[in-house]
C-alpha cells in the first residue's frame, strides 16, 4: 500500500535526503528531490550525475543519502544506473536477490540536455527499468552559471553574458521533454515542486512502469537566476502560470496537459522576477521580450494542439484536467 | 586435461568469457575486438550463459555501466580496443578509484590519427596510469589463461581493482593457433563465486559510492590504491601457482628466455616476443650470449624482479610498440627505472617498432641484436631512441 499523497501522512515518512547537506539555502533542487524520494514506497538505488546536487550532498566523510547512491561522472548517470539495473536483473535471475528494487538517476540540465544526452538516449532505448529525473535549473550552476541548452532565451549567464552587442543567450531552449517523448518510452512528464501533488503522482506513475521513464522538474537556483532565497516555489508557480514551464505527461505516448492556467499570464511575469533577465527590460530590448513571448506561445500552442489531437482520437475531452 | 583446438585469439577469449559466465557484460563493437562480444552475444542469445548483456551506445557508457554493475555487486566483464579504450579513459580511472574488480579484454590496436585498425600497444600504454592491473599476452593461449587469472587477481580480497588482459590485434586476435582449453568445471572452481563488497543492491545497508573528496582526504584514497595495486605482484604469483596446478602451464611476473648469463638482453612484449625467441636461439647457437625478457604484468610493474633478471646484461635493447612522443617509449622508461633503482647501469637503447600493425619479422630482431653486439664491443650506444622497420 502506498502512502496517501497527503501532507500529514507524508510528513511521517523518513527523509531519504537528509538535512545538513550543503546546497545553497533556498535552492529548488533538494526540494524537488526530497519530493521524489517521498513519493517512492519501494526501495530505491540512485545514480547521480556530477553537478550541484552531487557535490553538495556527499562531501566526504559525510553523505546526505539514506539510499544506496552512486556518482561516477558527469555525462553518464543513465549509463551507470543501467549497469546497476542490469546487475539486479542478473542476480534476480540467479535467485541471489528477491527484493523489489527500483532504479533512479538524477542529473542537472547540463548532465541531461547536453553532455549526458547520448547516454540517456541509449539507456531509454535499451528499455532499462529506471526513472531518470532531470532537475532543470537552466544552466551549469556548479561550475558558475554557464549556459546550457536548457538556458532560456535571453538569460544572462557567464558564457552568454548580456553585453552591448549580444543580449544574453541568443538561442531558445531545447525541448528535452519532447525529445524524451520521441523515444516512445512508457512514461515521460514535466512538473515543478510547487505542484507537489502533481510531481509525486508523476513519480509514482514513473516508478510503476516496467521500463524507462523520464521526468523533467523545474528547480530554481537563486544564485544563477539572481533571485531571493525565499521564493523558489513561487517562481515555479509563475513558470507554470505563464506557460513557460507547462505541466504535462505522456503515458504510453498519449499526451495530457495537466495544468492549464485559467488566465495565461505574460511571460514577462516570469522574467521580471529574475536578475538574469534584467537587461531584457531596458527600453531598447522590446524586441527581445517579444521574442521571448513568441517562443513561449509557440511551445504552448504546439503542446495544446497535440493534446487536442489525442483527446479527439481517444474520444475524451481534455477539459478540466 | 583440457582439449586442444585450433582457434583464433578472439574466439579463445569469447570461449573464456563463456566459461567465466559473468553476471553483467556491457560492451560496444570495435575492430579488432568486436568478435569477442559478437560471439559472446550468441552465447547469451542461446542461453549458454546467463549474463545480462548491456548493448550500450558507446564505450564511455560501456565502462559506466560496468561501474554501476560492479558496484551493484557482481562479476562484470567487457572488451574493447584502441579508440574504444580511449573513449573510456575517464571511466577507467573511476573504476579503479572506486576499487571495482572489473575484468576487460583489450585487443591492442593503434590509436588514431591516422586511423588504423591494426595491432600496436598505444591503447594499453595510454591507459598505463589509469590504475588498472595490466597483463600482456604473447598468444591466444596466454590470453585465455590470463583472463581467468585476471579475474582472480582483480577480485582478491587485498586488491579489489579492475584488470585488463592485453593481446595483439589481428596478429593474435585473428590468427588461428592450436591451444588447449580447460574444462568448464575446472574454470568454475578456479574462479569461484564472486564475493560482493558493499554492494549497492543491499538496500538495507545503503552506501554512497563516488562522493566528493577534498584535499583533506583525497590523497589517502590514492595512497590506499597505490598499496592495493602493489600487492597484485604477490597475488599474481599465488594465482599463477594455482593456475599451474589446473593447467600445467606456469606463469610469472614476466618470462625470461635464455637470460641466464646473457650479456645482451632484449625486452619485448606480446606477439613480437614469440618471433624474437627463434632469433635469440640462432644467436645462441653462434655462441652469442643474448637473452630475452617478455614482461607479463605491466601494472603493477615488477621493478626489482625485472632488474634482477636483467642484472648481468651489459647491453639492453627495449622494444616499444607504442611511442610517448617526445620521450622514450613507455617500456623503455620502466626498464630504465628498474635498472637505475637497482644501481645497475647497462647500456640501454630503445627501438620503436611495429606501429599500426607493421610486421615485426625475424630479420628485424636479427638486425637489432647484431647492432647490440656492436654496442657490446665498442661500449658506445649511438642514437638512444630509434624507429625501426620504417620506409625511408
Ligand atoms: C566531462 C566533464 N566536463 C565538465 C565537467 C565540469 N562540470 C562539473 S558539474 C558541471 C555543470 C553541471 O551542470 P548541471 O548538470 O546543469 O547541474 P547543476 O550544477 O546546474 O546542478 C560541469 C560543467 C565535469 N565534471 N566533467
Ligand atoms: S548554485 Fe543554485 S543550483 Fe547550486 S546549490 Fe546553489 S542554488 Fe542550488
Ligand atoms: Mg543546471
Amino acid at each position: 500500500m502506498s502512502t496517501p499523497l497527503r501532507l500529514k501522512e507524508l510528513s511521517k515518512k523518513e527523509d531519504l535526503l537528509t538535512g545538513g547537506h550543503r546546497m545553497c539555502a533556498g535552492c529548488g533542487a533538494p526540494i524537488a528531490i526530497r519530493q521524489v524520494l517521498l513519493a517512492a514506497d519501494v526501495p530505491l538505488v540512485a545514480a547521480n550525475a556530477t553537478g550541484c546536487l552531487e557535490v553538495s550532498t556527499t562531501i566526504y566523510p559525510y553523505t546526505a543519502w539514506k539510499i544506496p547512491w552512486i556518482h561516477s561522472a558527469f555525462e553518464n548517470a543513465a549509463a551507470t544506473i543501467s549497469g546497476v539495473e542490469a546487475m539486479y536483473k542478473a542476480l534476480k535471475k540467479k535467485g541471489k536477490i528477491d527484493r523489489k528494487i527500483k532504479f533512479i538517476a538524477f542529473g542537472g540540465d547540463g548532465g541531461t540536455y547536453d553532455i549526458g544526452l547520448q547516454s540517456l538516449s541509449g539507456a531509454m532505448e535499451r528499455g532499462h527499468d529506471m526513472v531518470y529525473i532531470c532537475y532543470d535549473n537552466g544552466a551549469y550552476m556548479n561550475t558558475g552559471i554557464q549556459r546550457s541548452s536548457a538556458t532560456p532565451f535571453g538569460a544572462n549567464t557567464t558564457t552568454c553574458p548580456a553585453g552591448r552587442v549580444i543580449h544574453g543567450k541568443p538561442q531558445k531552449r531545447k525541448n528535452l521533454t519532447r525529445i524524451m517523448a520521441a523515444h516512445d518510452i512508457p512514461y515521460v512528464a514535466q512538473t515543478t515542486p510547487a505542484h507537489w501533488r502533481d510531481l509525486m503522482t508523476k513519480v509514482r506513475k514513473a516508478l510503476e512502469v516496467d521500463g524507462p521513464a523520464f521526468i523533467n522538474i523545474l528547480a530554481p537556483c537563486n544564485r544563477g537566476w539572481r533571485t531571493p532565497t525565499n521564493n523558489a516555489i513561487e517562481l515555479c508557480r509563475i513558470a507554470a502560470d505563464t506557460c513557460f514551464w507547462p505541466l504535462y505527461e505522456y503515458e504510453n505516448g498519449k499526451l495530457t496537459v495537466n495544468y492549464k492556467p485559467k488566465e495565461k499570464k505574460p511571460v514577462t511575469d516570469f522574467l521580471k522576477t529574475q536578475g538574469r533577465f534584467k537587461h531584457l527590460f531596458s527600453p531598447d530590448s522590446k524586441d527581445l521580450l517579444k521574442q521571448a513571448q513568441e517562443n513561449t506561445d509557440h511551445e504552448w500552442d504546439k503542446l495544446l494542439r497535440e493534446a487536442a489531437c489525442w483527446a479527439e482520437e481517444t474520444g475524451t475531452t481534455e477539459e478540466g484536467k | 586435461m583440457g582439449k586442444k583446438l585450433a582457434i583464433t585469439g578472439n574466439q579463445a577469449l569469447a570461449e573464456a568469457m563463456r566459461q567465466i559466465n559473468p553476471d553483467v557484460c556491457a560492451a560496444y563493437p570495435i575492430t579488432p575486438s568486436t568478435e569477442i562480444m559478437q560471439r559472446f552475444a550468441s552465447f547469451v542469445s542461446d542461453g549458454v550463459v546467463d549474463t545480462e548483456l548491456v548493448t550500450v551506445e558507446s564505450e564511455h557508457s560501456a565502462m559506466s555501466a560496468c561501474i554501476g554493475a560492479s558496484a551493484a555487486g557482481g562479476r562484470v566483464m567487457t572488451a574493447t580496443s584502441s579508440q574504444g579504450l580511449a573513449l573510456m579513459w575517464e571511466m577507467l580511472h573511476i573504476a579503479s578509484g572506486m576499487r571495482l574488480p572489473i575484468a576487460m579484454t583489450l585487443v591492442n590496436r593503434a590509436l588514431s590519427a591516422p586511423i588504423n585498425i591494426h595491432g600496436d600497444h598505444s591503447d594499453g600504454m595510454g591507459s598505463r596510469d589509469c590504475g588498472w592491473i595490466q597483463l600482456y599476452s604473447e598468444n591466444a593461449q596466454e590470453a585465455y589463461d590470463n583472463i581467468f587469472q585476471a579475474v582472480r587477481i582483480a577480485e582478491h580480497e587485498d586488491i579489489r581493482l579492475p584488470a585488463m588482459v592485453c593481446m595483439d590485434g589481428f596478429i593474435i586476435s585473428h590468427s588461428i593457433e592450436s591451444m588447449e582449453f580447460l574444462p568448464d568445471e575446472v574454470i568454475r572452481d578456479f574462479i569461484g563465486e564472486f564475493k560482493p563488497k558493499y554492494p549497492l543492491l543491499d538496500v538495507d545497508k545503503p552506501v554512497t559510492y563516488g562522493p566528493l573528496v577534498l584535499p583533506d582526504f583525497y590523497i589517502e584514497f590514492k595512497r590506499a590504491q597505490h598499496e592495493a595495486i602493489n600487492k597484485a605482484k604477490k597475488v599474481t604469483l599465488e594465482v599463477a601457482r594455482e593456475f599451474e596446478k589446473i593447467s600445467g602451464r606456469s606463469y610469472g611476473l614476466f618470462e625470461p628466455y635464455r637470460l641466464d648469463d646473457a650479456e645482451i638482453a632484449i625486452v619485448l612484449l606480446n606477439s613480437a616476443a614469440g618471433t624474437a625467441k627463434d632469433v635469440v636461439d640462432d644467436f645462441r647457437n653462434k655462441g652469442i650470449r643474448v637473452g630475452l625478457l617478455k614482461p607479463r604484468l605491466f601494472r603493477p610493474f615488477p621493478y626489482e624482479e625485472i632488474a634482477e633478471a636483467l642484472g648481468d646484461a651489459k647491453v639492453i635493447c627495449v622494444f616499444d610498440r607504442a611511442d610517448s612522443f617526445g620521450g622514450f617509449g613507455p617500456m623503455y622508461m620502466e626498464i630504465a627505472s628498474a635498472m637505475m633503482a637497482a644501481g645497475s647501469s647497462p647500456l640501454m637503447v630503445n627501438k620503436i617498432y611495429g606501429l599500426g600493425g607493421r610486421d615485426f619479422m625475424p630479420e628485424d630482431a636479427e638486425a637489432v641484436i647484431k647492432e647490440m653486439t656492436g654496442i657490446l664491443d665498442t661500449g658506445k650506444t649511438g642514437t638512444l631512441k630509434e624507429y625501426i622497420g620504417v620506409r625511408e
